[in-house]
């Protein structure tokens, strides 16, 4: 391992300002969260993060009086925004196990400015996820029915089902990620401990620091954990959307019964997240001032992966078409044509611009390296990622065997209030993130210095 | 209001009495009240969930849950069985078991005619009616009216205590009112006072009205319906002199033609009708003969939907096209020189000739007077009568050649002040009468006039006096089937709500009997007219067999004076460019006396699949020429009466014309029923009373939403509905298996079905898509209903639906129908996605639906090719006490969040089995029958063991016509359907 | 024996080559009861106090067997055993559909084993270690590096060490009390 050796020189770029010292780099991280006064923007945004969490809960509120019947959705098209937003979200939550997990077992250091970041993304983004498998049950207190718990009918969950799978799946992701992330959070809590002034801040981080001294023993152990978990939460990450789109994949619905849907569904996951994780750290860094720990080559590099998933992305779509053709099955031939110039066409065109066509500009090296169109791009590519979802939910509900039970499906106010909802409360967890903790990894960054530097 | 809180009547009274203002009451316990009702009180009235506006939703949520104890300790008070001996159909009333639910013989009247029917009563609660197979109307099934009569009988709307003027009254009040009344009247020997009753077929109450015209002799009887027999009737008089009724004998016609009738869904014997014609529709079983339908219609029906050959013409055409018809058949009559459609009749006539006496022409009743005689001119010209077709005495009491005429001589005679004392039983004349008549502004200037009706309507508002009616599974009465064959009805339970229950017994209080029981009114009567030596033997068995014995009016030879027919005038012509309109009974609220019945109400009617709502039918064409839209509200014209409603475009209607349905626009039907809808009796002329010719139409702008449950017509090119003509399938007997894409082999070996294993098979030849089995089963399985706003969300709850498909060209297309229940797939995709095994199958390969273990995931609806799972996506069940009182104890009543779906009558099943177990033996063949089979006219659904050889299912299954819905997917659906046999003729350009 | 009045002597560098090349000179020397602090992991700083291998990896790898037999277990059990239901035809033991679940289990209890195993071999948490003593070793979190010899050392000798490491030229040499 050249590790020590901290960047390669004839990239394009240094991973870590000129100049930056231990000392520096563990000041500046660390001063933001300890003596930097919050800043009237952040004020601002969280405030409006906490009024859309409200909406969430109202939203909340008036379906558990109610029923899901509150919702757009019917009989064919059973399943609305609800499955929509799960998607979304967990697919969102990709892009932080990857970077933490695949990149460092691929020994890409760049990761380390940004993998704290988009770890804590993937947390909250699941934990956004996480809510709709709930809500959108028709009697969800009694959601743990799906937990394999015994009880006096000596039932069991039937564990035939992707929506079982899914169980298992999300809470074995959440809990590996949470670990991943606190773990590594650790040495830096540390940091905060032997830094902080104030005596109760350094009680706090004492005790979630749980007696870090740096030890050598302790590294050694430390790092072989790491590598270890994310040598599995590499196939986890695979395995938790392929999970998602068994939902789909294994029903008999035209649309949804493709055998392509696990690794189309795990690429699309890992480009909504890297979008997700632009459209989080352009603003941040440039509030902070991080442009020395998160550089314009972290940047590139992003926007590149980016563009390689997109392309996965797109050959995907063009596979379903493909398929749907070459099967010569009414039903998949309908379904293609359907979603082409049915009536949600204009969502399927739609999500083509937004997911395929637009991102093509990140080809250009120029807007990969300009921080306002990479913004908008990650955007459009999540607004489009959500469409996808659209797509593959309701236009296939909406149309499937029998054309008598064909049916239209509008969201109302409250499917709309409980997707935004979530929104502010993944801002509002990504806000407290930023303000209580090193949102980089300090003691990683300090792996990238040099040594010969004092 | 449960029955242990003691009621002091003395006290109930004198609270009667302090009563100012139109205060209502519900029950006794109000009066009394008692602690419960004041709780029950508060919780407002309750309401049947969906049809009710957002906003009360959150208020149901929490009623949910003290709702049903409250619901149940406020019935039993209520249910019990009437104190006179009736007698039950099987097993005799004397030792009820608990829980074992008995059945009782009687008889549901509609428009005055009589179907036979079986009510399972559940401990003294009438739950659930069959059809009488003794019952020559009936033969054991029944239509959809009769199946939600049994809602009605619990509306919570119905009228529950007398009215005058609207204030509350008591029964005393109004027997003192009467007698003060009738005294003057003995007098004058009843000048001035006038009944008027729908049409009566009931011998009581025949002979009750003729004692009581005897009594008064200045007194008259007016009789109006506004779905009446009028044209029939008068055509009868034209061809035979006299007025006789016609019957036909379907089970004997090759050939059948009907003018302008639906005569297998709507009018008296339709059932029967829709058996018989059956019979000799299906080809299951290597038959290789069918009938032959020929249809003339002004307006899309049931009959044009599976008639071999449809022609689809303007109202006012059918005459001209009978008067040619009737020349080729031999009736000189004169017949106007235009060519249309001549392939056609003469295909037709062709086929009729050489049908002779094996043929039928049938003329419907919204046919002008002229069409009938020519019929049966037609009829006899064949050598048809006595054969398909046969006459009888008219089954109704002193028949009005035309109760048009009839109510138009009350309201003048009103006008010229001769009446001051009206007594209306049933019917409700403000709201359906002719406007020409305006019968409502007559009614007001009418001294005493006095309403019995099951709620208090329009006409009720009107009258001096209203008494709530009973149900007529409450009281005793009697009343003819279309043949004439006599059932006495007898109650299942005492009147829920207090009054003068019956018009015997208002009759007969006219009459000047104290306190009459219609028990005894009707007993009398049979006494005295039975001719039978042994009366208490003749009582019993006929109240056991639901049927008078020889009642049956025999067929009367008549013969057609061909001369009047032949010289008859021919009727005007209307101009091409004319624009005109088809009245027609709405198919599922009737003429609005089901207005406030919400299973009728949430039933997609035939062929538009519309519910909640009546609409202006026009053809694609009529639609173009006049750039309208589905929905957009246009405003019709005449005379210078105008109704204004939202259009449905409805391919195979005739161009040119429009057809709208009685029935709503209702002010007063009550929670469920009133204003839906627009009122078509605004535009309705007593001269005129089915079709008028020269309208306005204009488009306001406006748009109204209508709530179908189909919104797709077409089969896309998919095999869902396999169909060929006779020829076709004569020559190729396995056609419904070609074509048929292999299902995939699976990975996993099968499962052993050894026992019993459940099947059940639709023949689609058969199916008139009536509607019958969509109420039944609703009614058998406690389906909620949701209301409109639910119906457009597309969340109807039905567990069986007619599916509906156009086949060919938009202006006549062919209409094929499709029940769809739930297939019970052996490799069930709904089960495996399940998270919680809410859905498994059981050992006799039934698909179960587990209510308390769903959690409300919704996958299995996803994932179910058919789409034949609902969910309650809101509290869709009711806590509405009386309605409460309907359900079937051996269903369960599932609650919000749940999944549900047709269980094959499961509960059936295991009655039986348990028969079975303690005659130790097995299930017979035919033992179990579902409720949809059971109600079937047509008796198109079959069901039964696959794994008995023997069983009927079993041979259907085996049937070469025998095919199952997308079995590519490798499903291996349970249910299965028999291919549709058409019968087309040969000759070219008759194509159907 | 006798019992220490130190827990032992800490030498304090600013760099990770100083730190490194001092350990191994100490090891050289035949100290064994040592240990080096650093902000961050020094790459052989372990090794050269003479720590070689750990065994974490032979605990994931029984978490990980013990996750998969018990996940499939679970669902075998439940539907073949316990209660076995015809779910849309397919046999009681369709284990296709149980490779998900298992595949998840297997990933949880490794995960818990290597963040667990990893903690405890660690000792941590611990609130109180002698070397928290030393006012300088605050910075340890931040930029410096330490190298501490234990008095437990049989080597060990208050005078001895303290030469000895100041020969190593660290910025600063302190005794760390208990």
């Amino acid at each position: 391992m050249k590790r020590e050796h901290g960047v390669n020189t004839v990239e394009t770029g240094p991973l870590i300002g000129h100049g930056q010292t231990y000392g520096t780099i563990t000041d500046k991280i660390t001063s933001d969260v300890l003596e930097r006064k919050t800043p009237r923007g952040m004020l601002f945004g969280l405030a409006i993060a906490f009024i859309l969490t409200m909406v969430l809960f109202i939203s909340i509120g008036w379906l558990m009086i109610k029923g899901v019947g509150i919702w757009g959705i019917n009989i064919p098209v059973a399943w609305g925004f609800a499955i929509i937003n799960l998607v979304w979200w967990i697919g969102i939550g990709h892009a932080g196990t990857l970077i933490s997990a695949i990149l460092l077992l691929l020994n890409q250091h760049w990761r380390n400015s940004i993998n704290r970041f988009a770890e804590a993304m993937t947390l909250f983004a699941v934990g956004c996820a996480a809510l709709f498998p709930l809500l959108h049950l028709g009697r969800p207190w009694v959601f743990y029915w799906i937990i394999p718990l015994p009880d006096t009918m000596a039932l069991w969950p039937q564990f035939r089902s992707p929506l079982t799978w899914d169980v298992f799946a999300i809470t074995t992701y959440f809990t590996v990620s949470f670990m991943f992330w606190f773990v590594g959070l650790v040495p830096d809590l540390a940091t905060m401990r032997d830094t902080a002034k104030k005596k109760w801040m350094k009680i706090v981080y004492g005790v979630l620091a749980m007696g870090w001294r740096g030890s050598a023993r302790h590294w050694h152990r430390y790092e072989m954990a790491y590598l270890l978990l994310a040598g599995l939460a590499t196939p986890l990450v695979i395995s938790v959307h392929s999970v998602i789109s068994f939902d789909f994949s294994v029903s008999v619905l035209p649309g949804w019964h493709a055998t392509i849907f696990p690794p189309y569904f795990v690429a699309g996951a890992i480009y909504s997240g890297f979008a997700m994780v632009l459209c989080l750290v352009i603003p941040v860094r440039k509030a902070y001032g991080l442009q020395d720990f998160v550089t314009d080559r972290h940047m590139d590099y992003m926007a590149k992966v980016m563009l390689a998933t997109g392309l996965i992305v797109a050959y995907g779509y063009a596979m379903e078409a493909f398929f749907a053709w070459y099967s010569g099955n009414e039903f998949e031939k309908y379904m293609m044509f359907n979603r082409t110039q049915g009536p949600y066409g204009f969502i399927y065109w739609g999500l083509l611009l937004t997911n395929i066509a637009i991102p093509q500009l990140l080809w250009i090296g120029r807007i990969r390296k300009n921080m306002v169109w990479l913004f908008l791009i990650s955007i459009t590519i999540n607004i489009g990622m959500w469409l996808e979802r659209f797509v593959i939910v309701v236009t296939s509900l909406h149309r499937d065997f029998l054309p008598s039970s064909w049916d239209m499906y509008y969201p109302t106010i409250w499917d709309w209030a409980t997707y935004i909802g979530t929104i502010g409360l993944f801002l509002c967890l990504m806000f407290l993130f930023i303000r209580l903790m090193p949102m980089i990894s300090i003691f990683e960054l300090r792996q990238l210095l040099p040594w010969k530097s004092r | 209001m449960s029955n242990n809180t003691q009621l002091d009547i003395r006290q109930i009274r004198a609270t009667l009495q302090s009563k100012q203002g139109s205060e209502y009451w519900r029950c006794l316990e109000e009066l009394a009240e008692t602690e419960e009702f004041r709780e029950f009180l508060h919780r407002e009235f309750p309401r049947e969930a969906s049809v009710w506006d957002d906003s009360s939703m959150g208020r149901r949520q929490f009623l949910m849950l003290m709702g049903a104890s409250l619901a149940l300790a406020g019935l039993n008070a209520c249910t019990k069985q009437p104190d006179e001996k009736i007698i039950p159909f099987v097993r005799s009333p004397e030792f009820v078991t608990p829980g074992v639910p008995l059945s009782f013989a009687t008889a549901m009247v509609q428009g005055g005619f009589a179907t036979g029917i079986l009510v399972t009563s559940h401990m003294g609660r009438p739950t659930k009616i069959e059809g009488n197979p003794d019952h020559p109307a009936s033969l054991g099934a029944t239509d959809a009216f009769t199946q939600a009569s049994i809602l009605s009988l619990y509306d919570p709307d119905r009228s529950q205590v007398p009215l005058n003027r609207g204030l509350i009254g008591t029964r005393d009040k109004f027997l003192q009112a009467l007698s003060q009344a009738l005294q003057a009247k003995k007098a004058s020997g009843g000048a001035g006072l006038r009944i008027l009753t729908e049409t009566v077929t009931s011998p009581t109450l025949g002979d009750q009205l003729a004692r009581l015209l005897r009594q008064f002799p200045r007194a008259r009887w007016h009789q109006y319906e506004p779905v009446s027999m009028d044209y029939a009737r008068e055509g009868a008089r034209i061809a035979f002199g006299r007025i006789v009724t016609t019957r036909y004998h379907l089970d004997k016609a090759d050939v059948v033609l009907s003018l302008d009738s639906d005569f297998l869904t709507h009018g008296p014997g339709a059932v029967r009708y829709a058996r018989d014609f059956a019979q000799k529709r299906k080809v299951a079983g290597g038959k290789q003969t069918m009938n032959r339908l020929y249809s003339i219609e002004s307006s899309p029906t049931n009959v044009g939907a599976i008639a071999d050959h449809r022609l689809s013409v303007r109202p006012h055409d059918v005459e001209a096209l009978t008067r040619r018809i009737a020349r080729g058949a031999g009736v000189l009559v004169e017949t106007p020189q235009s060519g249309n459609h001549d392939t056609w009749l003469a295909a037709l006539v062709q086929d009729l000739r050489t049908h002779q006496g094996s043929s039928v022409v049938i003329p419907g009743l919204y046919q002008p007077p002229a069409v009938h005689a020519l019929a049966h001119a037609i009829n006899e010209r064949l050598g048809n009568v006595g054969k398909t077709v046969s006459y009888s005495e008219p089954v109704e009491i002193q028949p009005e050649q035309s109760q048009a005429e009839s109510l138009r001589k009350l309201v003048s005679d009103i006008r010229d002040g001769q009446v001051d004392m009206l007594v209306i039983l049933g019917g409700n004349p403000v709201y359906d009468a002719p406007a020409d008549l305006d019968f409502g502004g007559a009614l007001a200037s009418v001294a005493f006039s006095v309403h019995l009706g099951l709620y208090a309507d329009e006409t009720a508002a009107e009258c001096t006096w209203h008494l709530p009616q009973a149900h007529s599974l409450e009281t005793w009465s009697d009343a003819r089937a279309y043949d004439g064959t006599a059932t006495i009805l007898q109650p299942l339970i005492t009147p829920l709500y207090a009054g003068v229950s019956s018009d015997h017994e208002l009759l007969e209080l006219m009459l000047g009997t104290a306190e009459p029981k219609s028990y005894d009114i009707v007993r009398e009567f049979w006494r005295r007219h039975s001719g039978s030596r042994d009366f208490e033997t003749f009582w019993r068995t006929s109240l056991n067999s639901g049927l008078v014995a020889g009642s049956t009016f025999p067929s009367r030879n008549v013969r057609v004076r061909m001369q009047e027919v032949q010289s008859l005038p021919p009727g005007r012509a209307v101009p091409g460019d004319e624009l005109s309109l088809a009245f027609r009974p709405d198919p599922t609220v009737w003429d609005g006396r089901y207005a406030n019945n919400g299973w009728l109400q949430e039933l997609p009617k035939p062929l538009t699949t519309l519910t909640w709502d009546n609409a202006i039918l026009v053809s694609p064409a009529t639609a173009g020429r006049f750039d309208l839209q589905n929905e957009s509200v246009v405003e019709i014209a005449y005379n210078g009466r105008k109704i204004a409603g939202p259009v449905w475009i409805t391919p195979g209607h005739p161009d040119q014309t429009v057809t709208v349905h009685l029935g709503y626009g209702r002010t007063k039907a009550g929670r469920i029923g009133s204003k839906r809808g627009f009122n078509v009796h605004a535009i309705r002329t007593s001269d005129a009373p089915w079709s008028i010719a020269g309208i306005g139409l204009a488009k306001t702008g406006a748009k109204s939403r209508l709530a179908v449950t189909q919104h797709h017509h077409l089969m896309e090119g998919r095999n869902l509905v396999r169909s060929a003509s006779l020829a076709e399938y004569v020559a190729n007997p396995v056609f419904a298996k070609e074509h048929q894409p292999s299902a995939q082999p699976s990975l996993y070996p099968e499962h052993e079905y050894d026992g019993y294993a459940w099947g059940m098979s639709i023949d689609l030849s058969a199916c008139t898509g009536c509607n019958a089995c969509v109420v039944a089963c609703q009614a058998e399985n406690n389906i909620p209903i949701v209301g409109k706003d639910q119906v457009l969300a597309g969340r109807e709850m039905h567990w069986i639906r007619i599916d509906r498909y156009y086949k060919g060209s938009l202006d006549d297309p062919e209409v094929v129908f499709q029940p769809v229940t739930c297939m019970h797939c052996e490799n069930a995709p709904c089960e495996v996605v399940c998270p919680v095994a809410a859905t498994v199958h059981d050992s006799e390969g039934l698909n179960v639906m587990v209510y308390n273990r769903c959690i409300g995931t919704r996958y299995c609806s996803n994932n179910c090719p058919y789409k034949v799972r609902r969910f309650n996506f809101l509290q869709y069940s009711t806590d509405e006490p009386t309605l409460a009182m309907q359900k079937n104890p051996e269903v369960t009543v599932r609650s919000r969040g749940v999944m549900e779906k047709c269980s094959y009558c499961v509960q059936r099943i295991s009655a039986a089995r348990i028969e079975a177990k303690k005659e130790g033996r097995e299930i017979r063949d035919g033992e179990v029958v579902t409720a949809c089979q059971a109600a079937c006219p047509s008796q198109a659904i079959v069901f039964g063991n696959i794994n008995d050889p023997d069983s009927r299912i079993a041979k259907l299954k085996a049937d070469p016509l025998d095919y199952g819905l997308l079995t590519e997917l490798n499903t291996k659906p349970r249910t299965s359907y028999l291919a549709r046999v058409t019968n087309p003729h040969q000759e070219p350009g008759t194509s159907a | 024996m006798h019992e220490p009045r130190v827990y032992g002597l800490m030498a304090e560098f600013s760099g990770p080559e100083q730190v490194l090349e001092a350990a191994r000179q100490a090891y050289a020397k035949g100290y064994r009861q040592m240990d080096a602090y650093s902000p961050f992991p020094v790459e052989g700083l372990a090794e050269a106090i003479g720590f070689h291998h750990t065994r974490l990896p032979l605990f994931v790898l029984v978490g990980g067997i013990v996750g998969a037999l018990s996940g499939f277990f679970l669902q075998y059990y439940a539907a073949v055993i316990s209660y076995p239901l015809n779910v849309g035809g397919r046999p009681f033991n369709s284990w296709p559909s149980f490779i998900p679940i298992t595949f998840e289990t297997t990933v949880l209890l490794a995960a818990l084993c290597a963040v667990v195993g990893m903690l405890m071999r660690n000792g941590l948490p611990r609130p109180y270690h002698p070397v928290f003593n030393v006012q300088r070793f605050e910075r340890v979190t931040r930029d410096k590096f330490f190298l501490c010899i234990e008095a437990t050392d049989p080597l060990f000798d208050e005078k001895k060490t303290l030469k000895f490491l100041e020969s190593l030229n660290p910025t600063h040499v302190t005794t760390v009390d208990p």
